[in-house]
Parts: structure tokens; sequence; C-alpha cells
């Protein structure tokens, strides 16, 4: 296996979150683009510790892992609070701090 | 039936070197285009809940990629972290605000277009570097790395960003619930 495959793959899955959270108005939807990322990320971390035989970028990939857990807990407790605040989740209406 | 399967699979020879190869090349780009396809389908689709279902497509295929790439401890974790537990968080997410957005409301921005050229700059501009950098480089481990080994390195090496990592977590938990309550 060459250590392309993995890279572009997960630069793909990247640019497709990207998109995801550009193009999307439901306030979840773009919470699931970014998990969609930072699933890319750890598929290029994993990648790279095979490539090097180090076993460090596989523990950071651990820690990615957590710290997305710790972002989607936070990220919805938000997205229910907008909820319970404005009966809607269209983040394109969020504009109360626009100069 | 099932007995019949596995006396076909006592009966195969094991695999040589070349052939693992080709297995490998085989599942890798059958899993990806799976994942891709997914993914696509994920941000493009119009029902929240079937966004989600294509999500647990997403992650499964990279629990698979993690395999591959001989890490079994992270493709278990992902399994049990995203698929058991981010997934669910997600489905109560869609199941507490439903309602609130109608599909034919219009889910897409304007922006779209914009969207799709950061998109294609950032896999041309990343695949270009990657291409250029590590043109045939080939992936050499020998032998899958073992949870033992995590496990060391998580204790010595590690051990500070591991415990900054659970006072984020206490963190994190203490603040969605502070923001999610109800009265103040």
């Amino acid at each position: 296996m060459l250590l392309n495959q993995f890279l572009i793959l997960s630069a793909v899955l990247f640019a497709i979150g990207v998109y995801g959270v550009l193009t999307r108005r439901n306030g979840v939807m773009v919470l699931m683009s970014i998990e969609l990322i930072l699933n890319s990320v750890n598929i290029n971390l994993v990648a790279f510790a095979a490539f090097r035989e180090a076993i460090s970028g596989e523990v950071f990939a651990l820690f990615v892992i957590a710290v997305a857990a710790a972002e989607v807990g936070v990220g919805l407790a938000m997205v229910l609070l907008l909820y319970r605040n404005r009966r809607n989740i269209d983040l394109a209406g969020i504009d109360s701090m626009k100069g | 039936m099932i007995s019949l399967f596995f006396a076909q699979i006592q009966g195969l020879d094991p695999l040589e070197g070349s052939e693992v190869l080709v297995a490998q090349n085989v599942f890798f780009a059958l899993i990806a285009l799976v994942m891709v396809l997914a993914a696509l389908k994920m941000v493009t689709t119009e029902n929240i809940v079937h966004a989600a279902l294509y999500l647990v497509i997403v992650l499964a295929g990279a629990a698979g990629m993690f395999i591959l790439l001989g890490a079994e401890f992270i493709a278990v974790t992902q399994i049990l972290v995203y698929i058991g537990a981010i997934i669910v968080l997600f489905l109560f997410g869609i199941m507490l605000t439903k309602g609130s957005f109608g599909a034919e409301e219009g889910e897409f921005r304007e922006r779209s277009q914009m969207a799709v050229l950061v998109a294609v700059l950032i896999v041309t501009v990343t695949s270009g570097a990657f291409i250029d950098s590590f043109r045939n480089t080939e992936l050499s481990r020998e032998m899958p790395s073992t949870t033992a080994e995590i496990g060391d390195m998580i204790f010595s090496q590690f051990i500070i960003p591991f415990e900054a990592i659970s006072v984020l977590l206490l963190a994190a938990l203490i603040g969605s619930v502070v923001i999610a309550r109800r009265d103040q």
C-alpha cells in the first residue's frame, strides 16, 4: 500500500467536510460535518504513524477522538439552547452579533 | 451452511506476501469508494436522520482504514466512541430539535458554488503536495501495533496531555450541562 492513497483519501474527506460546514444551515448538520473533518485528520495521523513506524501518531489520534467527543457534547448543548430560545436551529438566522 | 463456509476457509492456503498486498489494495479501494460516496450523500441529503446514518458508514469505513493500517486499538476505539456514543448523541440532538427545519424550506445556502470552489482547492492543493512529497512511498509496517505499546506510550511520554484531556472532558461535561439545563 502506498502512503499517498491514505493521505489523498483523507484530503478528499476533509474537503467534503469543509463543503458541508460551508453550505448547510442546520446546526446539527454543521456539527456532523466537523466530525467528518476530525475523522479525516485521524486517518492522516494513523497513516503517518504506520509510515514512520512510530506509535505516537496513534496516541494522538486517540486524543483527537476524545476532543471530538467533548466538542460534540458542548456543540449539541449549544444547539439545544439555540432551539429553546429561537424555536429553530437555522444558522443563517443567527446574526445578533453582526456589526 | 456455516460449517461449510468454515470448511472452505480452512481449505484455503495462507496468502503469499504479494497476494496480501493485492488484497489490501482491493479492500482499500472498496472501503474508500464507499466512504467518499457516503460522505458526499451526507453533506447533500435533505433528510438529517439519513445524514446521521451516512455518517455511520463513513465512520465505520474509517475504522476499516485503521485496521488496514495496523492500528487495531484505534479502530476499536473509533467504533466504541464514534458509532457507539457520538452518533447516539447526534440522533438525540436531531430528535430534540425536530420540526425546526422543514425539508422544503431549503437547507442550502446560496454560497454553495463558493463552497465547491473551496473544497476543490483544498483537494488539489493538498493532494498535489502529497503526491509531490511522497511519490511512491510504500507503507512498510511489519507488525500491527499492540494495545500494550499504546498504553505504555500514553502513561510515559504522553502523561501530561493525557491528564489535560481528562480535565478537558470534565470541563466539557460540566459546561454542556450548564449550557443545556433549563432553569437558571
